[in-house]
């Protein structure tokens, strides 16, 4: 049988080793997995590496991770926020690592990882200074650059409903980077407001088909807030 | 000196909405590009594209509607049209990359005459870099135009020979939209497609520095 419902968020996150590589699903605040990155927190592991669209809002989620001084590393497209005063002071005394990686090659690097591609040959960035140093290649009289994919050791998402057997459906556009990210990580961790039977999600609506997903943990919701913006 | 007058930012995005066909699915970059939304008639079916999973995006919602889980690309809060559809990010950059955007309207610092862009740094030191979708829309989308002011605020154009900041696309803009001129980029240079009334070619060719044809 199986059974991919964790009790706690303790319980889902334990064994997350010091070095790991973190995918941290969510675009601005759509979609971040705020329990489990708190979790992350409490859990206590060091010297992480974390990949996520974003570099954190104010002082919560990923940002309050970042303060703690346990991520090493983190691999993104868009660190720069109104309200990114973390990551800001910690890259700017070089506390942090910044791998910056244009969103596309970011969420085509991560869903290589999960299909099983060696790299690819991409468009985007050639002849820029995201090309330095790559390998670039003329196929058919266009330009391409070699891109590698981004493994992950955890994948933590937020979805919406889910089963035991860890099938998940999503809402709006806090879908974004998580089933991409449920595919390329050893171990997927994914919030769900509610927690159905199986069969109650209808197959056709089934995004992310479970398995990609190692435990479903459900949390109670609450209303996802702005945050990133300039109002 | 003659007399003419700049095309307001409202002006500016009523121009490049006008471009658009009807059918035609684009993606509005950051900034002012957000303002062609404004002007694009109802009646047509002109699918917007959002960079997080999103197609089909309407305008702002009323005040107190706000659902910060359908954001747009610059996390503001949006709606989606009814036919509207939401996808993951590998779908939905394999929009822009798979060249099935068909036209983008990105921000510019600089644009070169051959359709180089510039449009993601200043290069300046100790700025906290970030790229986010651009590069993607830039060399993806089946055109890219680029919507600014023509003069810096210190009267440089903009329009160069050969862009001086961080590159985000090489030959990727087909047309410049700006308050004083609408220019294409094409591999032998600039092309007039129309300027504000009382500017004649002289001295727009005087202001950019470069030489156009018509």
């Amino acid at each position: 049988m199986i059974n991919k419902i964790s009790e706690s968020v303790a319980q889902a996150l334990k064994g997350i080793a010091d070095g790991a590589t973190v995918l941290i699903g969510g675009f601005g605040t759509a979609g971040i997995p705020n329990e489990l990155i708190d979790g992350l927190i409490e859990q206590g592991s060091r010297d992480l590496t974390v990949v996520n669209n974003n570099a954190g809002n104010g002082d919560s989620g990923l940002a309050a991770l970042l303060k703690t001084g346990r991520v090493r590393k983190i691999i993104c497209s868009f660190p720069r926020q109104a309200d990114s005063h973390v990551f800001d002071g910690f890259y700017r005394s070089g506390k942090i690592e910044l791998e910056l990686v244009p969103q596309g090659n970011l969420a085509e690097r991560i869903r290589a990882a999960g299909a099983g591609i060696g790299a690819f040959f991409c468009p985007t960035g050639y002849g820029t200074e995201m090309a330095q140093g790559k390998e670039t290649r003329e196929i058919n009289g266009k330009h391409f650059v070699l891109e590698y994919p981004i493994h992950g050791d955890i994948a933590l998402i937020k979805a919406e409903r889910g089963d035991r057997w860890g099938n998940l459906t999503y809402r709006k556009a806090a879908r974004n980077f998580g089933p991409v990210m449920a595919t390329a990580a050893r171990r997927t961790i994914a919030t769900v407001h509610e927690l159905v039977e199986l069969g109650d999600l209808k197959p056709e609506e089934i995004v992310t088909p479970g398995i990609f997903v190692s435990q479903v943990i459900q949390v109670v919701r609450v209303a996802t807030q702005a945050g990133g913006f300039k109002a | 000196m003659s007399q003419y007058n700049r095309r307001t930012k409202d002006e500016l995005a009523r121009c490049v909405a006008a471009d658009i066909h009807d059918g035609a699915y684009v993606n509005l970059g950051i900034g002012q590009p957000t303002l062609v939304a404004n002007h694009i008639p109802t009646e047509l079916d002109v699918i917007l594209h959002s960079e997080n999973g999103i197609l089909g995006m309407g305008q702002a919602p009323a005040a107190g509607h706000e659902d910060y889980d359908l954001i747009n690309a610059g996390k503001q809060p949006v709606t989606l049209r009814p036919g509207g559809a939401y996808f993951h990010h590998a779908d939905s950059f394999a929009m822009m990359r798979g060249g099935h955007i068909d036209i983008c309207v990105l921000g510019a610092f600089q644009v070169s005459a051959t359709g180089d862009l510039a449009n993601w740094s200043t290069g300046e030191s100790g700025a906290i870099p970030a790229v986010g979708g651009a590069m993607d829309l830039a060399t993806g989308a089946r055109q890219t135009w680029v919507m600014m002011d023509l003069l810096t605020k210190h009267g440089e154009s903009k329009i160069v020979e050969r862009c001086t900041y961080p590159l985000t696309g090489i030959a990727c803009v087909k047309r410049i939209y700006t308050d004083l001129a609408t220019l294409a980029c094409t591999p032998q240079g600039l092309h007039l497609i129309n300027a504000v009334d009382g500017l004649g070619m002289d001295e727009l060719q005087h202001l950019i520095g470069l030489p156009i044809s018509v």
